[in-house]
């Protein structure tokens, strides 16, 4: 019961993990990009559409990385270069993202006539399967070692995001950029390509994100229901949550996946509840965490300094 | 070394924002192992030109010659390409990273991974010019001079062999000022060519070879500092001839107005800003504060003004104590403060609005009915132009038009007239030109005159000694001294300054009757 909560629990907070790593890599480079909803919108048809007609995983997680890389340069076009404000920004590219994904998913339907259903190859190629040797452990076997790959995916590139912010030199520059672009700019560092990349990467990251909603948690249809459903927006105050560390961000989004798998496993003929409360929970929790770390006194060092800021090099 | 060839040579410089030409046409050069002070008074541009070489801005004509050849200078990093180093005024730092990340941040060198030695590197540099650091302490927990350190090493560090720097004791003790100046003597000796921009002349005068004067965006002389005297320089910086002293009347009353008591003052975090510290401040006299950035100057001001909360201690104003009492009700006593902070902006005044608004914010209320009084406060603010000479296009003109001088202006006139009894001013000439510094200061002697109790936070020594009656020196809080300013030199304040006076028992006691 507990192993089966706690699987339950990781592959709920998969989605949430995408998005949190990929809005950190966003915003440790001094950018607020609150179209993390969008990004996983457009991601989730994308990695669809491009699974039903190619049956390929490879493909479709390409093409879901490939589409938030460019829905992050629309993004980033208008908030770097251009210098529109970040927060009104991210917000239309969340309208617009949900809007993309109906708009196509509706003509998908369309020519499908009824909704269109991915292959039993597919399927089985994104199933839950033990990883040899490893798999046989008892428990943990279970528990680590028997997802569908995109679990591990995820835990991977937050991995690697952490080593690469912390380690690298690249890393070093970014931080650099996020906490205060125009000293990154007279210490040589070239700010804008900087930012670029990592708003880029960052909303390819996310996208990923959509394509597990749409493959994995869709059971194979799509029928352009709300398919990504507010965790774009949970992804964006867990970053808080986990401090803007990947690492970190692990740990939060499987508490986060608990809490929205919770209505599953509480014993009934203990606890009655309605289901609309636990389907509420994770925006509650949400709240109140936003609520708890901005009474926090001490901020210092936490929240990148340029976050939300856009630079200009000869303003006075 | 070469010393027939510039290290620097700027010819025919233009740059202009929008309407207003910040330089028009100047022409600069400095040779190699030779410093050059960049003199000129506000808003003559020295800035703008540095930041011409430094990559910030491009110029829209002229051209630029490093070592001989001519460059175009299109960013930061082609700047640091061509050995320029600058140090801003405003540090350019990232305050969560560690001295060495700092440093070694956009540095151009091999390998992905960050290297657990790279502490150990600075450490090795900073050894070889002698200068003090933690490659491992983070910025925000740095004092300014660490700061500067940090800086001057990011610049070494990327092999620059000119080196810029906008004002960089404005913030320093006069030891720590001495210490930079043995730094940059050194790296003359190695043949760097720099550029020291300040405001301070006896600096001018101590530290470099040349001297270039802008003065309006051009530069109107360049001197050898062996063949000129403070005088002649003020003289090329203004324009016409200028009185040097500042006049200091004699107080004329013997009554303490307002008293502190054993005040301590603790911020948000529970961190003492203010530490058990006692003084009057008497009827009629100038007392002033001197101490390093961020001794506490600011939290003094704000307990007094009634903005932060008192920890301990009593604040006597005639006998009443003032703690627990509303920022209004201390105004309405006769209370006035202004503090210019360092951006020169945030400061009292609600910059897009206009200077007639601006008077009504601190009077509206005493008005009767929901309209305010425009018509009065419009008068006021043409008397106050007037008697200020503060140049604005209008009374209605959004107040961050005006220049940094009359902006100031402004704010303490408007102090003035509310009539204070105690007159607290942070920093009112912080950044101020010769002149403006002068108009403020013959304010503040017209005050004192009238009887008023100034407390005045300054930065500048030579000032403190000269305008003050006492002057009380803060540091981490503390007082560590409350001095006779007729009677005390600039390095026994600097000493005050660091604390390092404690076993000093003379020094603490002077003056304080």
């Amino acid at each position: 019961m507990i192993i089966n909560f706690l699987f339950a629990a990781i592959k709920a907070g998969c989605p949430l993990l995408f998005g949190t790593t990929g809005e950190i890599m966003t915003e440790k480079s001094g950018n607020l990009n609150l179209g993390v909803e969008g990004m996983m919108f457009m991601g989730a048809f994308v990695s669809f559409y491009t699974a039903y007609k190619t049956d390929s995983l490879a493909l479709a997680l390409l093409a879901a990385f490939g589409t938030g890389v460019l829905a992050a340069m629309i993004y980033a076009l208008l908030t770097v270069s251009l210098m529109a404000n970040q927060n009104v920004t991210g917000l239309a590219l969340s309208i617009f993202g949900a809007g993309y994904a109906k708009f196509f998913g509706e003509s998908m339907i369309s020519k499908a006539g009824g909704s269109p259903k991915l292959s039993e190859s597919f399927i089985k190629s994104i199933s839950e399967q033990p990883l040899p040797l490893l798999g046989d452990i008892p428990v943990l076997g279970k528990l680590l070692f028997s997802h569908n790959p995109l679990v591990y995916i995820s835990i991977i590139i937050a991995v690697i995001c952490t080593i690469y912010m912390s380690r690298t030199r690249a890393g070093l520059n970014m931080r650099a950029v996020g906490e205060s672009a125009a000293a990154a700019d007279a210490a040589g560092i070239n700010v804008y390509a900087v930012k670029y990349i990592h708003i880029c990467l960052g909303g390819g990251i996310c996208a990923l994100g959509g394509a597990y909603l749409s493959l994995i948690n869709g059971g194979g249809i799509w029928n352009n229901s709300n398919v990504v459903n507010g965790q774009g927006w949970i992804a964006v105050a867990l970053v808080i949550f986990a401090a803007w560390n990947p690492a970190k961000a692990i740990f939060g989004s499987l508490v986060f996946g608990a809490f929205s798998v919770l209505q599953f496993y509480v014993p009934r003929n203990i606890i009655e509840l309605p289901n609309a409360f636990y389907v509420m929970l994770p925006f509650l929790i949400t709240t109140l965490i936003l609520i708890i770390t901005s009474m926090k006194k001490t901020k210092k060092g936490v929240q990148p300094a340029g976050c939300g800021i856009n630079y200009f090099r000869e303003e006075r | 070394m070469n010393n027939d060839v510039m290290a620097i040579e700027l010819k025919q410089i233009t740059k202009s924002f929008g309407p207003v030409v910040a330089n028009a046409g100047i022409d600069l050069s400095v040779r190699q192992g030779e410093i050059l002070a960049l003199l000129g008074e506000n808003g003559s541009g020295k800035t703008t030109l540095m930041n011409m070489l430094s990559g910030i801005y491009k110029p829209d004509s002229g051209s630029i010659f490093i070592n001989g050849k001519s460059v175009v200078i299109n960013s930061p990093k082609a700047a640091i390409k061509l050995g320029i180093g600058m140090i801003h005024q405003h540090f350019k730092l990232v305050e969560s990273l560690t001295a060495a990340d700092n440093i070694i941040m956009g540095s151009k060198e091999k390998g992905l991974f960050l290297k657990k030695s790279r502490a150990e590197k600075i450490r090795s540099i900073s050894r070889r010019f002698g200068l003090e650091i933690d490659p491992l302490k983070k910025v925000h927990d740095m004092s300014v001079s660490e700061k500067q350190t940090v800086e001057i090493l990011k610049v070494l560090y990327r092999n620059a062999n000119i080196l810029i720097l906008d004002e960089p004791t404005a913030v320093l003790t006069p030891q720590e000022t001495r210490r930079l100046f043995d730094i940059l003597r050194r790296m003359k000796q190695e043949g760097c060519a720099i550029i020291i921009i300040t405001h301070k002349l006896n600096e001018v005068m101590e530290i470099s070879d040349r001297v270039t004067i802008l003065r309006k965006g051009q530069s109107v002389a360049t001197v050898n500092t062996a063949e000129t005297n403070i005088k002649e320089l003020t003289e090329l910086m203004v324009g016409r001839s200028v009185e040097l002293s500042i006049y200091r009347p004699e107080p004329e009353y013997d009554e303490s107005l307002l008293e502190v008591h054993h005040l301590t003052v603790a911020d948000e975090e529970g961190f003492e800003t203010i530490r058990d510290i006692s003084f009057n401040l008497k009827k009629g006299e100038i007392l002033g504060v001197a101490g390093v950035a961020g001794s506490g100057q600011k939290e003094l001001c704000e307990a007094i003004a009634g903005l932060m909360p008192v920890k301990k201690g009593a604040i006597l104003y005639n006998k009443e104590n003032l703690i627990g009492k509303s920022p209004k009700e201390i105004i309405n006593l006769g209370i006035s403060m202004s503090f210019i902070p360092e951006d020169r902006l945030g400061m009292g005044l609600a910059a897009s609005l206009s200077l007639v608004d601006n008077l009504l914010l601190k009077k509206y209320y005493q008005g009767k009915g929901p309209f305010v009084r425009k018509k009065e406060a419009r008068a006021l603010a043409r008397r106050l132009v007037e008697q200020l000479d503060i140049a604005t296009p209008s009374v209605d003109a959004p107040v961050r038009k005006l220049s940094g001088g009359n902006v100031q202006k402004v704010l303490l006139g408007r102090e003035i007239e509310s009539d204070p009894n105690v007159l607290i001013t942070a920093y009112p000439v912080r950044g101020l030109d010769i002149n403006s510094s002068y108009t403020i200061y013959d304010m503040l002697n017209e005050q004192k005159k009238k009887g008023v109790a100034i407390l005045f936070i300054g930065e500048d020594l030579d000032v403190l000694l000269e305008l003050c009656d006492r002057i009380m020196v803060l540091c981490h809080g503390r007082i560590t001294g409350i001095v006779n300013a007729k009677e005390v030199s600039k390095e026994e304040l600097g000493l005050l300054m660091t604390g390092a006076a404690s076993d000093r028992p003379d020094l603490q006691e002077g003056g304080n009757n």
